[in-house]
């Protein structure tokens, strides 16, 4: 079999990716999901808060979902469900992809162009090495919402959660509302990973104490969780002495932290940023592999899908580009350098040869500020200082470099976030 | 009602040797295990070596049997259709004082009849095994060590012994033990097993069953060792089973890959009193960390998957005790490392002893062949291909990390001892033992087990009977009007 296009991944980046590249022009996208249906996670994110940004309005998940999928019915997009890629390996001048599933049994596609939208996964108690028992009852906050929300089934009765990302708070109102008492959240840093939203209507609203600064230091129960102690973490984040506090419950939820999922990525030769765990990416979110991009979590884990859904647009228009021969890969483009309290940026090098007439820098900062200043310099020369009352490392933050603003000798661009003086 | 000739009490991985090598016999043969799956106690959780048999000392049940039983597991891994990879193992000297005991260490290895073993100095150490520390001056090299899969060891023989007419019973604990002159009755809580023969195969819990029928008592004592297992992106770190010379620092933790090519690091040694411990703790955890560095460098610790504690089932004398302690009883006690090793051969010992004295005669029609769940994703493409048409099922990918199919988890539940629970699906098919631990897959496994085992999902255990899942329904669709 062979495609221009093959997107792994059919949730809302790989959508968005096949969409876009096929209004692009590209006419043979296939897109590839394991799931049994397209959506991805958004499937099971039954609360609302979906597409402010997009469609002006409040959707649920499945509601954002359709409408891409809608999208992707009308253009004719073909996409294999229920198959699970395996492999990736660059052959000739392109990337043979390997999947399996029951109807098509083993597949190998040949792919002019690959887009990688395989998301994130969850942070597992193991790579935490939470001190405890092994009991049931441990669940990551996405397993449990797909519990709750696709299977219909509570994983407990008496909840303490670890972790304020996202998913955790969701899931603790969502388990507040099927009748579970959540008894408190335990944030290891002093500030929440989650939406300033989600802590007001998750949270506040349902009277959760948020404990930032603690953790969970011991797990307990022989076969199921019977109870956890939490403790106040000092600045080192290490567990203060005689600051413990146990609760009885059967359930400990974790939402300490999303992994992009890039073991195919690696196996065909990708080059992985140690600060997201995503691919590097030059300004077309093309990876170091001619002709293979990366969008949405699996890049950098997003806070709100409707950027997961442009920055996959913006991909799935760049891969259209190479499979047309209009957008040159490769090349060297200017890095990207993050200062400050800036953690990253994607992309890590802009090339102003081929950008077009703009480009989207994505990035996060580390820590929670106030009066905060965001500059974009070349060298001594500024491009670009915006202010931002506030600035948290929950939320992405995103600005725009304008092709005019370059020479194209600049050795760096240096992207800075700092409090006011 | 039914006599046995042999009952054996415990389906860890020395019980199920036992039940094996008696199976080679004519008779009637049972297992008795408290829990609800084999592998469910001291042999689920261990550095999974084959060790080469240089660390004990001469002339003790554990040198015999650990050299024996690393004879025995190249043919026994083909047989069983299990994991086994003779990767070597380096013990390291990290003081040029000490390097006299690491002679001694061959020595010993020379007496107990280990083949295969040389002196390095510390650069012939490091040329082998690159990230060695410099600190390392000396190294014996054992090419005779090996790494295995202990829970699909435990289960081949298991299954083994089950194939060729062994009974099993699960949730079956032991509460007594009666001899009336001629029988054994084995008290449980659904009523007496009579048995010409027990053999007691019960880890920690074997001072205790010792202890009810014998008059000279058995002390022993569960050492807890905590691990730490690293992802299959660390699994390239060391080549060879790195273990340090037990030294002024005291015993240091190996660093090891596993069979399936993750990272081992680990483990402590502290006693405890309560055989039912399962906790791991952040003192333990940190010093697993601290110990990997004084051999190894640079070891990725943040790639840590998951923690483990073991319980090792440690005897006073230091030494297993085997053999026939009163009438009819048989005690396979006191096994601790090298246990795992040594076990294959324990069995044959037992099973020898009670032949002969029961009079047994061979059996003719012994099947040694058993094979176990394929393993589809390390099949050569076209293979893999062939098997997704024939049964679509092997194509149905259920665990992303390690990519199990639909077909690899209805074969362990389908197979000979079929699993039972998510624990039992996850040692039969790694389901749920990737980096993910389970988040992606377990809600598809349970699914699974529901449907072949027509049970609830509130019935879906991890593991023990009061080890649910999930607990409840949602509640019920509420209408407009909230009737």
């Amino acid at each position: 079999m062979e495609h221009d296009i093959v997107i792994i991944g059919g949730g809302p980046a790989g959508l968005a990716a096949a969409i876009a590249a096929k209004e692009a022009g590209a006419d043979d996208v296939l897109i590839l999901e394991r799931e049994k249906e397209l959506g991805g996670i958004l499937n099971q994110c039954i609360h609302n808060g979906f597409g402010l940004h997009t469609f002006k309005e409040e959707l649920t998940g499945p509601e954002y979902a359709a409408r891409y999928i809608e999208k992707a019915r009308e253009l004719k997009i073909p996409c294999l469900l229920s198959t699970t890629v395996v492999d990736l390996q660059r052959e000739g001048g392109g990337v043979t992809v390997t999947s399996v599933s029951r109807q098509d049994g083993l597949l190998q596609t040949r792919a002019k162009a690959v887009i990688l939208a395989m998301g994130c996964r969850e942070r597992p108690r193991g790579a935490l090495n939470i001190p405890g028992t092994r009991p049931a009852g441990i669940f990551s906050a996405g397993t449990a919402q797909r519990l709750v929300n696709l299977e219909g089934y509570m994983p407990g009765r008496r909840v303490v959660i670890l972790g304020s990302g996202d998913i955790g708070l969701i899931m603790a109102r969502r388990m507040t509302l099927e009748g579970a008492k959540v008894l408190c959240v335990a944030e290891l840093q002093p500030y929440s990973g989650g939406l300033k939203r989600n802590i007001v209507q998750c949270l506040d609203d349902y009277g959760i104490p948020l404990k930032l600064s603690h953790t969970v230091v011991d797990i307990r129960g022989k076969e199921r969780v019977s109870g956890v102690t939490i403790a106040k973490v000092g600045q080192d984040l290490k567990p203060i002495p005689d600051t413990e506090e146990e609760f009885e419950c059967d359930t400990l939820l974790l939402s300490v932290g999303l992994l992009p999922e890039n073991e195919l990525s690696r196996a065909v030769g990708v080059e992985l940023a140690p600060v997201t765990g995503g691919p590097i990416v030059n300004e077309s979110l093309e990876t170091n592999i001619p002709g293979v991009f990366a969008c949405g979590n699996v890049l950098h884990v997003h806070d709100l899908v409707d950027y997961v859904s442009q920055e996959a647009a913006q991909a799935g228009r760049n891969a259209a580009g190479y499979v047309l021969g209009r957008r040159a890969s490769g090349g060297e483009g200017i890095p990207l350098v993050p200062a400050g309290a800036v953690r990253y940026t994607v992309p890590c090098t802009v090339d102003p040869a081929r950008m077009d007439s703009e480009a989207v820098v994505r990035f996060r900062v580390g820590r929670n500020m106030r009066r905060a200043v965001v500059t974009l310099k070349a060298g001594d020369k500024e491009l670009l200082r915006k202010k931002r009352p506030v600035m948290a490392p929950g939320e992405m933050e995103q600005l725009i470099i304008k092709r005019d603003w370059l020479t194209g000798s600049e050795e760096s661009l240096t992207l800075e976030a700092r409090e006011e003086e | 009602m039914k006599i046995y000739d042999a009952v054996v009490i415990g389906a860890g991985v020395t019980g199920c040797a036992v039940a094996r090598e008696l199976s080679r016999h004519e008779g009637r043969f049972l297992v008795a295990e408290r829990a609800p799956d084999v592998c469910e106690g001291t042999s689920k959780a261990n550095s999974a070596i084959i060790h080469a048999g240089f660390d004990a000392e001469p002339g003790t049940l554990k040198a015999e049997m650990n050299v024996r039983g690393n004879l025995m597991m190249d043919r026994l891994s083909k047989e069983l259709d299990i994991p086994f990879k003779r990767i070597g193992a380096l013990v390291v000297c990290l003081r040029e004082e000490e390097l006299p005991k690491l002679r001694e260490l061959y020595d010993r290895g020379i007496v107990n009849g280990v083949p295969g073993l040389s002196l390095l100095s510390g650069d012939e150490a490091r040329a082998i095994e690159p990230n060695l520390t410099g600190e390392v001056c000396g190294a014996l090299l054992a090419k005779s060590s090996g790494v295995v899969c202990p829970f699909e060891l435990t289960l081949g023989l298991g299954e083994s012994a089950a194939i060729n007419g062994v009974e099993f019973r699960f949730d079956t604990k032991v509460s007594g033990l009666r001899w009336d002159g001629e029988l054994w009755a084995v008290e449980t809580r659904s009523g007496d097993i009579l048995a010409k023969t027990v053999v007691n195969a019960a880890g920690v819990y074997a001072g205790e069953l010792h202890n009810m029928v014998c008059e000279d008592k058995l002390h022993i004592t569960p050492r807890k060792g905590e691990y730490c297992l690293l992802d299959k992106t660390a699994g390239g770190h060391v080549s060879h089973t790195v273990f340090q010379l037990p030294g002024k620092l005291g015993k240091g933790v190996l660093v090891s890959p596993t069979v399936h090519g993750n990272l081992l690091v680990g483990p402590t040694a502290m006693d405890v009193d309560d055989p039912e411990t399962a906790a791991t703790t952040a003192g333990g955890l940190k010093e697993v960390a601290e110990k990997s560095g004084w051999a190894v460098k640079n070891v990725p610790m943040r790639q840590v998957i998951t923690s483990f504690m073991g319980l090792r089932a440690h005897e006073d004398k230091d030494d297993f005790i085997l053999g026939e302690s009163v009438e009819g009883f048989f005690d396979a006690a006191g096994i601790e490392s090298p246990g795992l090793t040594s076990a294959p051969a324990i069995g044959e010992h037992i099973a020898k002893l009670i032949a002969e004295k029961l009079g047994l005669k061979p059996n003719r029609s012994f099947e040694p062949i058993r094979r176990g769940v394929p393993k589809v994703a390390e099949m050569p493409i076209a293979e893999r291909a062939a098997l997704i048409e024939k049964d679509p099922r092997y194509g149905n990918i259920i665990c992303r990390c390690e990519e199990v199919s639909e077909g690899e988890i209805l074969d362990a539940v389908k197979g000979v001892l079929g699993a039972k629970t998510l624990d039992g699906v996850k040692r039969r098919t790694r389901a749920g033992m990737g980096r993910c631990q389970a988040g992606f897959c377990s809600p598809r496994v349970m699914e699974i087990l529901s449907r072949e085992l027509s049970l609830d999902l509130t019935e879906i255990r991890k593991s023990g009977k009061d080890s649910q899942i999930v607990l409840d329904k949602t509640r019920k669709e509420v209408s407009p009007d909230g009737a």
